[in-house]
């Protein structure tokens, strides 16, 4: 019974991860409906970026050479609570504006030329933007796993155990991630629902045409939302990165593929939908991890694929699309 | 197959003789077909390029099999890698098995299995995703392409002998039917050296029998009614069903067809290597499959041939020349070239899809899909196609 409580934690733990990530790959299909399969190796980035922004944040060994001048900030983040808290912050929002830049920029290069042109053609662009991406971070970052800790070893985040019952452990990492990504959701959901910027988001998913004769500028609200999308995707990456200890070049295609599962679960194109298909698939798979032979954890969620889209193509939350002729 | 019923209804149509150009292209290309191989075969030191033959002649196969399905029918496939695997491991599972009957026929013989693993698996995997459209597709192709892979990794059933490959340490691969005696009583001078019909020769012959077939046969389908019927499919599903085509068989021709050409260079990539193991397999594999198609010209015969000789012949060609020392590149000259390798093909794919959607050398009715307002702008060949096609008023005008 413990065993099983501690595997339905961690998949709560994972589910958040996936949740975020799937919230990208929603988003930009809301609008597009397109698939951004980069998204996957903007969430491998946005881990790297986290990493490079921890280093020189706290990383005594990094501060030399022209980097000397964050000696001062660096005591400041690495002591007590205050300097925690803002190091985590600061973290978050440089890793997630510098990926979700990259996205935009991705857009507006590889997706934006294409706009008009047939489903087909923006897929093929965003593989050879993942390849690209993953190729870049191989080449020009390192092709091994780094870890994500500090020159000495010391950990950037260290866990806590924060609830002990049975033979069951909650950590404060795993806390962390799962209210992070409620509150990031619970934000999202306001901001499409209740902002003008939002309306504009929901009119240009529902006939993007109709949506810019009313006046809204249709390419800075897509802009908005491969900003929007890369940015969670970051925050996912460097979770990930502090959660598992390391990250690697290609280390955003698996949780990628299973973010879309995600989202298609939910229902893809809803927000909402996206979030609970990222918690429901982080819960089968660890439940299911631990009956199965580890080497078949990855098969799980392609199973869950292929039986959604056979049997609920639409998904839990969302409403079945009458193709249009 | 289908398009043999379909023969007997139409009306044969009358082939117009060759013009004298396309009869001396086609020699050109023979000649060469049979005298660089021979002379290089005779080179000392330089035999190993015959097997970069050999290996870039499978993966035209490969490519050729894939374009039925993204080329013709527009579906596409991410997981594709997974029937050449099917076919490769079914190749050499019940070969292996059978080997002591079969003797040197093995390879011929497990052409069959392979070819049915390739086509079955198609089936297979057509069956649930028949409802699925474009990127939704591509998705669920890649899972699958995955799940066999573990699976295969995982040694699943106890077939595979997973991440180590087959055939298990102690056992060797027949060598085809003829090969030894070839390779004993074929030798002549040539002007390079002495040649000698080695197995690397033998197979070059096979791969290339296995690619002229293929091209045959494709062209055969693009004229059939399968063939059209993919198109109307590929260029707009509702009105294809609309006018009467069962979208759900012709999705399950073009998966299973695609499969079949994917097992039969599975199984010959397998005795060729005379090993096949998970590793070969991987999701880089498809992408590299499905680069070679956009970047030689989707639905285009000759575009996937230059494709797979661009991108997978030329740089195996150079870094084969480079380890052979025959081509003066310094190691770090060399591990660049490899490594830069998938970095430029992303970047090539996106430069590819906005500037030339129709890749390097373009079928007709593909490119006319991607750029309309230019579609004339065409190789002359491609232009009487055209011409014939307008006339005949088989396509829809706005897509």
């Amino acid at each position: 019974m413990s065993y099983l409580l501690s595997q339905l934690i961690n998949g709560i733990t994972l589910g958040g991860l996936y949740a975020l990530v799937a919230l990208g790959y929603t988003l930009v299909y809301g609008i597009l409906l397109m698939i951004n399969f980069a998204h996957s190796e903007l969430f491998m980035a946005g881990g790297y970026v986290g990493l490079g922004v921890l280093k020189v944040l706290s990383d005594g060994a990094v501060a030399t050479g022209p980097l000397a001048f964050m000696k001062p900030a660096q005591t400041f983040f690495n002591s007590g609570m205050l300097g925690f808290v803002a190091l985590m912050a600061a973290t978050f929002l440089i890793s997630a504006v510098i990926v979700g830049l990259l996205g935009v920029l991705i857009e507006r290069f590889a997706y934006r030329p294409l706009r008009h042109a047939p489903r087909l053609a923006p897929l093929i662009s965003a593989i050879g933007v993942s390849i690209f991406l993953q190729n870049a971070v191989l080449l020009w970052v390192s092709s091994k796993q780094l870890p994500y800790s500090r020159a000495d070893g010391t950990a950037f985040v260290t866990s806590h155990t924060l609830l002990k019952f049975g033979g069951v452990e909650i950590t404060t990492m795993q806390v962390f991630i799962v209210v992070t990504s409620l509150l990031l959701l619970l934000f999202l959901d306001t901001f499409v629902a209740r902002t003008r910027i939002g309306r504009a988001m929901r009119a240009t998913s529902q006939d993007r045409e109709a949506a810019g004769l009313m006046g809204v500028d249709i390419n800075s609200v897509i802009a908005l939302a491969f900003f929007i999308g890369p940015a969670l995707g970051a925050v996912a990456g460097v979770f990930n990165g502090m959660y598992y200890g390391s990250v690697k070049y290609n280390m955003g295609f698996i949780p990628g593929i299973k973010s879309f599962t995600a989202a298609v679960v939910g229902g893809i194109g809803n927000l909402r939908g996206a979030m609970l298909g990222g918690f429901l698939l982080g819960i089968v798979e660890s439940l299911a991890g631990g009956f199965l032979e580890t080497g078949y954890k990855d098969v799980i969620a392609f199973i869950v694929l292929v039986l959604v889209l056979i049997f609920r193509p639409g998904g839990l939350l969302g409403e079945a699309v009458a193709e249009k002729v | 197959m289908a398009d043999t019923k379909a023969a007997a209804v139409m009306p044969t149509p009358t082939r117009k003789k060759l013009p004298p150009k396309t009869i001396v292209a086609y020699s050109i290309l023979a000649a060469v077909l049979v005298l660089v191989p021979v002379l290089v075969q005779s080179a000392t030191g330089w035999e190993f390029i015959v097997r970069i033959f050999v290996i870039v002649g499978i993966w035209v196969l490969l490519a050729l099999g894939l374009n039925i399905v993204v080329g013709y029918a527009g579906l596409l496939d991410l997981g594709y890698i997974a029937f050449y695997a099917m076919g490769g491991y079914a190749g050499v599972i019940i070969g292996q098995a059978v080997s002591h009957w079969t003797g040197g026929a093995t390879y011929f013989l497990m052409l069959i299995p392979a070819a049915l693993a390739g086509a079955l698996t198609g089936v297979a995997l057509g069956f649930p995703v028949l409802r699925l459209r474009g990127d939704y597709l591509a998705i669920v192709t890649l899972g699958f392409g995955e799940i066999v892979r573990i699976c295969l990794n995982n040694n699943l059933f106890g077939l595979s002998n997973g991440a180590s490959g087959l055939p298990y340490g102690n056992q060797v691969m027949a060598l085809p039917f003829g090969a030894q005696w070839l390779q004993d009583n074929i030798r002549f001078q040539t002007p390079l050296g002495f040649f000698q019909f080695g197995p690397n020769m033998y197979w070059y012959v096979i791969v290339v029998m296995l690619v002229l077939g293929a091209i045959f046969v494709i062209r055969r389908l693009d004229d059939s009614r399968l063939g059209r019927a993919w198109v109307a499919m590929r260029e707009n599903e509702v009105a294809a069903e609309a006018c009467g085509i069962n979208i759900r068989t012709q999705k399950l021709w073009a998966f299973s067809l695609g499969a079949l050409s994917g097992g039969i260079a599975g199984v010959t990539f397998a005795y060729v290597q005379q090993f096949i193991s998970p590793e070969s397999f991987t999701f880089m594999e498809s992408v590299f499959v499905v680069c070679i198609i956009v970047i030689g010209g989707m639905g285009s015969i000759k575009g996937v041939i230059a494709g797979a000789l661009l991108i997978k012949g030329v740089p195996d060609l150079i870094q084969g020349l480079a380890v052979a020392g025959v081509l003066k590149m310094p190691a770090e000259m060399q591990s660049l070239m490899s490594n830069y390798r998938f970095l430029v093909f992303g970047l090539l794919m996106v430069v590819m899809m906005a500037v030339r959607p129709q890749g390097i050398i373009p079928s007709s009715r593909r490119a006319r899909e991607l750029l309309p307002e230019d579609g004339r702008i065409l190789a002359e060949e491609d232009m009487q196609e055209w011409d014939v096609e307008n006339r005949a008023n088989t396509e829809p005008d706005d897509v």
